[in-house]
């Protein structure tokens, strides 16, 4: 192996990613007067929150009553009662308090006539425990998460965050089950950088791309998750992989459920306004899950529209123009660009398409990572927050601008936390220099691979493999089917090539570790659904149609070790955190 | 003495040649700015064939193509792909844009793909940013309201927040401020019409508190009036803003307001 200088940084608290829930972390550890490091491999504002586009849920109350407790209920239902309801509480009774100081961050908040925050209708976002709809989702216009993120960025500036940026994060430094900081590529000069911490905070997003078709950014590759899985402990809840009802049909561009929220409704080719059939109260407005089954059925019966009957219909033309102009103007200019339509007066064709990830790194409401040893233990020294965290307050289904709100929760929660564990300036141990090798053995030797597989070829096959085997409908012969060609698309990892052999951006070498990380998650991901024989919120399984609590009211965990993975589960905390709200009991799940 | 001859790596030359290799009759030309800094070698133009029938219709869906099917070494920034983080700005057939929203249709004869102008390149198609990302910092792109009621939100009414729009859409691609010949020519002084547009957002902010301070700091020969309405920057932005105009809004309030 070549020799690699290593350049040795000492903190208190290493964030990695610099996404929403990564610079509200940061802000919290910097004003708790910690030393910080927060390491992205893109520059801040260029993550992957920039896309969100409806909203941030909370219950203000600022267009009619609202309650934190039926967000919680809502919530925990939208989860498919695989949500932990200790974590669901501090999420819905923490969320207003979090988008109030967002709003005095200086997040442009649409606004209305009183001048007060303007919340809009969202999917599974009810009043009164399912009893008609309510505006709980915190809009500024379709933009919210560029909004959020680029007030979050400067708040970072405001208190000095030091930042590492365009720097690649390859592996965490363990010792004795516990996290002792991580190593880093610089791609900007090709340096190896390795940052000692007491804490580090995973913030590095989902990982859309393993799938062929998603909303997700290219730099979706959840590079914390195939980090934790490296460092041998459990990703949680992989299989639930949502998929959000509208996606512009070929493209894949995420066209807002605010749409819904403001008026719109989806169509089959016979005109129906068919989600009034599957969910008569909530209609269009059901939560995701529920809105991509029945959009499928009606594609897989045959009301399909489009030259294939591939696809429905998202109408809106029939809004308002000033709401289309005031609220919508984002989506207005995505569907004109990627599906060449005008809005005000045609329909976007559209398609379920894979968005968010439930599942990830698992924590407790403190954002402390968990693992299972006998029991249900922390790994100290080890945070998660965000898409890469499974909390887990989204369960089985998450609701929509629930994941804006569970950034930023949980991030201050992270930041609350690590000051109450971390005393400033405390010295730091040796890692065993075993860690920094095996870390950059790995990263040797897939830059000086020499195979004849091309990453792209690889990450294509594993794609198609997940779209057509692990996608909205499952069934045990397809997910068995999932599990051997993704096994086999991870044994040509054997023979992959990297034609770039140098150290600056090489982003060749960067898609090649990217890949690395993607496949180990699409293992857990097949195997995770193939071992679940019941049908929940996204994962819907063809041969076991109904959720089965008996057997399944638990959190998947899997370890993998390369291919070969290890299953178990975890009860569902089936406790609130406080007396202030009761235990919301299973019920049938209907909109 | 100044210097007359341009520096030895500013000479690009003609680079490798890709011929395609699909059998395609719908082929175009691709031609992309390579330049490597591990190697001793100055920059270069090199040259693919591209099978057009099957590459969707944008300019990143080609370099991604390229990237994927014919020469995995060429390095560019990308993320989104719908416009929105500012990731893929370049210069594609003499002009500024995101290659993620360009059609390459749009764009006749050979496609030409440069790095965004006037800026140091890291390789290939990467610029560097860093100038105008200190730049940004400069300015202060955070509210400042003493407001310290953690249970109240700062009221703005609709008139208020309806100046924000067209200024906090921005999405710091740098399209804009790399099309500016000013900025060309000043950039380490002038801050340039992105970073400009941004303090504009600031300064017009209804809940802000230090309007003021924040004209008086951008209210320099340097920093601010050296945009001499050449209007590039409009021209340029993929979002469809208008920094030249904030810009001329700025002016307006420093001739007008007691600063």
């Amino acid at each position: 192996m070549k020799a690699y200088n290593i350049i040795d940084h000492e903190y208190d608290v290493v964030v990695l990613g610099a996404g929403g829930s990564g610079l509200r972390a940061a802000v919290g550890l910097s004003e708790a007067g910690l030393k910080t490091a927060c390491i992205s491999k893109v520059f801040p504002t260029r993550s992957h929150t920039s896309a969100a586009q409806g909203g941030i849920s909370a219950a203000l109350g600022n267009m009619g009553e609202d309650d934190w407790r039926w967000h919680m209920y809502d919530t925990v239902k939208g989860a498919d009662w695989l949500g932990d309801q200790d974590s669901i509480e501090y999420l819905c009774k923490e969320a207003p308090k979090a988008v109030l100081e967002l709003e005095k961050y200086g997040v442009p908040f649409s606004r209305t006539e009183e001048g007060k925050i303007y919340q809009r209708p969202f999917g599974g976002m009810t009043k009164n425990y399912g009893n008609g709809i309510v505006q709980r989702t915190c809009a500024a216009a379709d933009r919210t998460g560029h909004a959020i993120l680029h007030t979050l960025y400067g708040q970072a500036l405001k208190h000095n965050t030091e930042f590492f940026i365009e720097y690649f994060a390859l592996d965490l430094l363990m010792k004795d089950g516990e996290c002792k900081g991580l190593i880093a590529w610089n791609l900007n000069d090709g340096t190896i950088h390795r940052f000692r911490a007491h804490t580090v905070i995973i913030a590095t997003g989902g990982y859309g791309k393993v799938y062929y078709s998603a909303t997700s950014a290219h730099t979706c590759t959840g590079d914390g998750n195939a980090m934790v899985l490296r460092a041998g402990l459990p990703l949680q809840d992989m299989e639930f992989v949502q998929f959000h009802p509208t996606g512009i049909y070929g493209h894949g561009t995420l066209i807002s459920e605010g749409v819904r929220g403001e008026g719109g409704y989806l169509v089959n080719s016979k005109g129906e306004r068919f989600m009034e059939r599957y969910a008569p109260n909530a209609k269009d407005l059901a939560s995701r899950d529920v809105v991509s089954r029945s959009m499928s059925i009606e594609i897989n019966e045959g009301r399909g529209v489009g030259k294939d009957q591939d696809h429905v219909h998202l109408h809106l033309s029939h809004l308002d123009k000033s709401v289309i102009e005031n609220r919508l103007p984002g989506i207005t200019e995505a569907a004109r660009l990627f599906a060449n339509v005008d809005v005000t007066k045609d329909p976007i064709p559209v398609v379920p398409t894979v968005h968010y990830n439930m599942g990830g790194i698992p924590t407790n409401y403190k954002a402390e990572v968990l693992t299972m040893n006998g029991s249900e233990k922390t790994v100290p020294g080890l945070m998660a927050i965000g898409e890469a965290a499974c909390v887990s307050v989204h369960g089985a289904n998450r609701l929509g601008s629930n994941s804006l709100i569970d950034l930023v929760v949980f991030g201050r929660a992270a930041a609350k936390r690590a000051a109450e564990l971390v005393k400033p300036g405390t010295p730091h141990e040796e890692i065993p220099e075993t860690e920094t090798q095996k870390c950059l053995d790995r990263f040797d030797k897939l830059r000086s691979a020499k195979g004849d597989n091309s990453t792209a070829e690889l990450r294509l096959s594993m794609q198609k493999t997940m779209q057509s085997k692990c996608a909205v409908f499952r069934t045990e012969k397809n997910l068995k089917q999932g599990v051997d060609e993704i096994g086999k698309t991870y044994d040509g990892m054997d023979s992959i090539s990297v034609k770039d052999k140098s150290l600056v951006f090489n982003t060749d070498l960067v898609e090649t570790l990217e890949f690395d990380n993607l496949i180990r998650q699409a293992v857990a991901t097949v195997d995770s659904a193939y071992h679940r024989k019941e049908s929940r919120g996204a994962h819907a399984r063809e041969d076991y149609p109904k959720r089965d609590d008996e057997k399944f009211m638990q959190h998947t965990l899997a370890w993998c070790d390369g291919k070969d993975t290890k299953i178990s589960y975890r009860p569902v905390h089936q406790s609130t955190l406080t007396n202030e709200v009761q235990y919301f009991p299973p019920q049938e799940r209907v909109y | 003495m100044v210097q007359l001859s341009l520096p030895k790596n500013s000479e690009i030359k003609k680079g490798k040649y890709f011929k395609d290799k699909t059998g395609s009759k719908n082929l175009r030309k691709v031609n992309i700015y390579r330049w490597d800094p591990s190697t001793d070698e100055g920059p270069r133009i090199d040259t693919y064939e591209v099978d057009m029938n099957n590459c969707p219709s944008k300019v990143l869906d080609i370099l991604n193509k390229i990237k994927n099917e014919i020469d995995s070494t060429i390095t560019y920034r990308r993320s989104c792909a719908h416009g929105v983080c500012g990731s893929c700005a370049m210069n594609m057939g003499g002009k500024n844009g995101l290659a993620c929203t360009t059609p390459h249709a749009e764009i006749e004869g050979d496609i030409d793909i440069y790095p965004l102008p006037h800026l140091k390149v890291k390789k290939d198609l990467i610029g560097d940013l860093d100038g105008l990302y200190k730049q940004y910092q400069s300015i202060e792109p955070w509210l400042k309201n003493n407001s310290t009621k953690e249970t109240t939100e700062i009221y703005q009414s609709k008139e208020d927040r309806a100046k924000l729009d067209g200024a906090y859409e921005c999405i710091m691609c740098a399209c804009c401020s790399t099309s500016c010949p000013s900025y060309w020519w000043n950039g380490d002084k002038y801050l340039g019409p992105a970073v400009l547009l941004q303090a504009y957002r600031w300064i017009i902010d209804s809940r802000d508190e230090e309007r003021k301070a924040r004209l008086k700091k951008v209210a320099d020969e340097l920093k601010l009036y050296r945009c001499h309405t050449i209007l590039n920057c409009t021209n340029a932005c993929p979002k469809g803003l208008n920094p030249a105009k904030a810009i001329a809004e700025i002016k307006k309030m420093l001739a007008t307001a007691n600063v």
